[in-house]
């Protein structure tokens, strides 16, 4: 006999056969609770974030934030929940379009708020939106009081107008980013079916509530959270830590072979190719990233093809080094830890070793084909380095006859972007060039924000095509992005001392179109299931990629840029899986400077097997981690002190709310707050 | 809808039952282990029901929600039989049981009556019934939301309260009028209590309609109650001198607890 109607359930069984404590917690989602609560599972938190002085983002209590949902879809509405509203506090949906500075200053004032949902605007705001900063990873560049003080703190040239600042804001209540239009329209729907005021008058309980779980364990900044987690790992059996810092690893290559594990020669000159491969948003985890970073790496990647396929390339006078830094949202952790470990001899090149420093910053949306040459105005005064950049500019116009790019420098007296070129500039003066689709601010009106997608770099399929075809088809935005590629590979053939004919030299199309693809639609597609590692199922997916730095190590963008770094600048050998795994079994001086990965290659079209090989690279892996943490410096001014905090538990629900317990439990559980 | 609804719907389903623990069973240790054993023979058939159910879900195994309800029906039906055939299980356990601790103890008399036994048997299989009823729905009673957003009725953990603090006297009575009719051979007493057991469990189909579950569910326990009361040896006579606290027998016996 059951008492009640519920659903039938394996869990009755469960229940019986254990013990009601042991059921109780193996049985999520049992019957009675599936009546009550409609969890959300499309989203994503905002998470807090800190550095030395600082702490940012969001925080919820303990036991998760409850209140009353009310849908704020114009600014009127917003009235009812800062002040008219009988039940407070409120828990408000807001449209993407109204997520502004100025609402969200509002909100962060009102006691009457328990927490924010966001929809995500489909399409994009046309007006732009970007949280990140109006001077992005200001103070950590090379401008300062002592270097171009009216450079510094971007005087001379505001780099992100359109910045509002609102992912570095510290708010005491939980966001969340809505991603899934369904599960809006169900939570509109509740709020349309209980919250309402029916014809003025005051809404009934039950009223539909929503409760966002999102309490973070770090508090203040870094140096504090880092004090309290070294306390517990030195004295505790048991360690509670409570933030990490943002860490993974830079990928680099060289076009000629060189031992990674000594240094090179003194005399050996080697020219720089830079960019970056992170980006952020407000939300934890969602960075698609794609004009501020992905488009980038994605030419660097399709230029250090086209030049490994040149065959004099071996006998060049100068080596050429393709780096991609992670971190560099975050005040350059990839590129500052690079620097660090060049000057602290732990990296097999040093700063003298470098000739130039080529860097690719945003690339995607050139108006009118023309790309801009970055230099930086305080080092040219150096009689020195002036010819140097000079001479660098020149092969770059040089490669640009006859493709269809415009280079163009900008003002003899702009300085720099924010690049990672500016971090090598604080250690030595080198010369170099940062390219980019912007002459004075960014073209990108979504830089570092959820919107940042392939629709904002323009990417267009045609209606109806297969994921195959759709990893196959060219679009235009691969087409430009090839032809910088082409550019930039011409002229570091120049700059390498290369002295052929340099018009063979092109960067292919479709492997652009195939990488802008995998980096920004689908990872988990037909190219890539064959150029990674047998074992890594897990690191492709079907949803949209992130490229977001985390915590953890080695993320699935740096695996994958790993990997495709590998096949297209790699060459295929004949061992077998035993002679690729372990090569230092077979002793033979070339294979120290090579890197073996075992790849499972692709599909034979009849059957289900793969046909694996052997990949030799030169693609190496390294740390990039802020030397603030190597150094134990966590108030540090000079380095990133970037941490994330670790929490225990996140997630949203609906549900309706009876009576006034609402307001006596979130007393009770906001007892330092609002009572 | 917190702690104010979960101490209350506790106490609405279990306050009476505690009473009578408290008062009846708490000082009689045989009582007490009979209490226990017919709280696990009640389990046992609840197990073995499930598993009958669940198999049969597997073998069935559609999504169909008419179809899922039909097995239910067949669950719940195979789960009254199965429980009064447990019961007579019992019965006839706690016969054998008597004569054994007769022949084991020193005294000549026997240590515990059929009519206490039934009325312990019973009460037994009501408290378990009752805890696997409400358990779930008081722990979620406990969290912030109420029942209704996919259109439950918000009266959902009252009701079901309620439900429970009419099952669990129901059973009393049951196991009364059942061991009775064992004993005395009359069979049709025993299928009456299995009628009215069907009778209830189907009453709970109608829910969420719940004026026309409870109700009728607590005209049944009225009707079994007063027709339980007869049968233990009740009259209107006794029922006046114990009000009025003149039953020399139970002032008696209350004054040597055991």
């Amino acid at each position: 006999k059951l008492t009640v109607r519920g659903e039938p359930s394996g869990c009755d069984l469960l229940f019986i056969l254990n013990f009601v404590p042991f059921s109780s917690g193996f049985c999520w989602g049992n019957s009675v609770e599936r009546k009550i609560y409609i969890p959300l599972n499309k989203t994503a938190p905002c998470v807090r974030l800190l550095n030395a002085t600082h702490q940012i983002g969001c925080q919820s209590s303990m036991n998760g934030d409850t209140g009353v949902i009310h849908v704020v879809e114009k600014a009127q509405d917003l009235k009812w929940v800062l002040t008219d509203g009988p039940h407070p506090p409120y828990m408000v949906l807001l449209e993407g379009e109204l997520f502004t500075r100025e609402l969200m200053l509002q909100l962060k004032g009102s006691s009457r708020i328990s927490g924010l949902a966001v929809a995500i605007s489909k399409p994009s705001p046309a007006q732009g939106f970007s949280p990140g900063l109006k001077c992005p990873n200001d103070g950590f560049g090379v401008y300062s009081n002592d270097y171009g003080p009216q450079y510094a703190h971007c005087n001379w040239t505001v780099w992100n107008p359109l910045g509002n600042g609102l992912a570095y804001e510290d708010f005491s209540f939980p966001i969340f980013l809505l991603e899934d239009a369904n599960e809006t329209q169900v939570i509109k729907q509740c709020y349309q079916d209980h919250n309402l005021p029916q014809n003025g008058s005051v809404p009934e309980y039950p009223l539909c509530a929503m409760q966002l779980f999102a309490h973070m364990h770090a508090v203040t900044n870094t140096v504090t959270c880092m004090r309290r987690s070294s306390l517990q790992t030195a004295f505790s059996l048991n360690p509670e830590e409570v933030c990490d810092a943002l860490s993974d690893y830079n990928v680099w290559s060289t076009l000629k072979p060189i031992n990674a594990s000594s240094k090179i020669n003194p005399v050996d000159e080697v020219i720089i190719v830079a960019t970056r491969i992170d980006s952020h948003s407000f939300f934890w985890n969602v960075a698609p990233g794609a004009e501020s970073a992905v488009a980038s790496f994605v030419t660097h990647l399709a230029a250090a093809e086209a030049l490994h396929k040149v065959p004099d390339v071996q006998m060049l006078p100068r080596n050429i080094m393709f780096t991609f830094f992670q971190g560099e949202t975050f005040d350059y952790i990839g590129s500052s830890r690079m620097v660090y470990d060049m000057k602290m001899d732990k990296f097999p090149i040093r700063l003298d070793n470098i000739h130039s420093f080529l860097e690719l910053s945003q690339v995607a949306l050139r108006n009118s084909s023309v790309l801009w040459v970055h230099t930086d105005p305080v080092s040219r005064r150096n009689e020195s380095i002036q010819p140097q950049v000079e001479t660098l500019v020149e092969a770059l116009i040089n490669s640009s006859v006859g493709a269809n790019v415009t280079l163009q420098e900008v003002g003899q007296s702009q300085p720099l972007p924010p690049s990672s070129f500016q971090r090598f500039l604080r250690a030595k003066s080198i010369p170099g060039v940062v390219l980019a689709d912007h002459r004075t601010s960014f073209q990108n009106r979504y830089y570092q924000s959820m919107y940042d997608t392939a629709e904002n770099i323009l990417m267009k399929y045609p209606e109806g095509l297969s994921p195959e075809e759709t990893l196959d088809y060219v679009t235009d935005t691969a087409k430009s992005l090839a032809e910088v590629a082409t550019v930039v590979a011409r002229a570091l053939y120049q700059l390498a001392g290369g002295t052929g004919n340099t018009s063979a030299i092109q960067a292919d199309p479709r492997m652009v179109s195939r990488m802008l693809y995998g980096f920004l639609i689908k990872t988990n597609n037909s190219w890539f299931q064959s150029i990674i590692k047998q074992d890594l199922k897990g690191l492709l997916g079907d949803e949209l990629p992130q490229h977001y730095i985390a915590v953890t190590s080695l993320v699935n963008t740096t695996q994958l840029v790993q990997y495709v770094l590998a096949n297209l600048t790699g060459t295929v050998v004949n061992f077998t899986k035993e002679e690729c795994l372990n090569p230092e079994k077979t002793p033979n001086p070339e294979k120290e400077m090579y890197v073996y990965t075992w790849v499972q290659g692709s599909r034979d079209p009849n059957s289900t097997s793969r046909v694996p090989f052997c990949v030799q690279s030169t693609v190496h892996l390294t740390k990039a981690a802020s030397p603030a943490f190597e150094l134990k410096q966590w108030g540090s001014t000079e380095y990133s002190t970037w941490t994330e905090s670790r929490w225990k538990d996140i997630r949203a629900r609906i549900f309706l709310i009876a009576s006034k317990e609402l307001e006596v439990s979130w007393c009770v559980s906001n007892n330092r707050r609002r009572c | 809808m917190t702690t104010a609804v979960f101490i209350g719907c506790s106490f609405i389903a279990f306050g009476p039952v505690l009473a009578l623990c408290v008062c009846t069973i708490a000082a009689e240790p045989l009582s007490l282990v009979f209490l226990i054993t017919g709280g696990f023979f009640w389990l046992v058939s609840l197990l073995l029901s499930s598993l009958v159910w669940f198999i049969a879900v597997q073998i069935g195994g559609s999504n169909n929600a008419s179809v899922k309800k039909n097995f239910l029906i067949f669950g719940v039906v195979f789960s009254v039989l199965l429980q009064e055939v447990f019961r007579f299980a019992y019965y006839k356990l706690l016969k054998k049981a008597n004569k054994g601790l007769m022949t084991v103890s020193q005294e000549e008399t026997i240590p515990i009556s059929v009519r206490q036994l039934s009325y312990v048997s019973g009460l037994g299989f009501g408290i378990m019934s009752g805890i696997f009823s409400l358990v779930n729905i008081l722990t979620d009673s406990l969290g912030l939301g109420s029942a209704g957003i996919y259109g439950d009725s918000p009266q959902y953990f009252l009701s079901s309260a309620f439900m429970t603090l009419a099952i669990v006297p129901l059973h009393v009575f049951w196991g009364i009028v059942f061991f009775d009719a064992c004993e005395k051979k009359k069979w049709w007493a025993p299928a009456l209590v299995i009628l009215s057991h069907l009778l209830v469990s189907g009453l709970t189909f109608l829910n969420p309609q719940y004026d026309g579950s409870l109700v009728p569910s607590y005209i049944i326990m009225m009707l079994m109650g007063t027709w339980a009361f007869f049968t233990a040896g009740g009259s209107l006579r006794n029922l006046k001198l114990c009000l009025m606290c003149r039953d020399k027998d139970f002032l008696l016996a209350n004054q040597h607890p055991r």
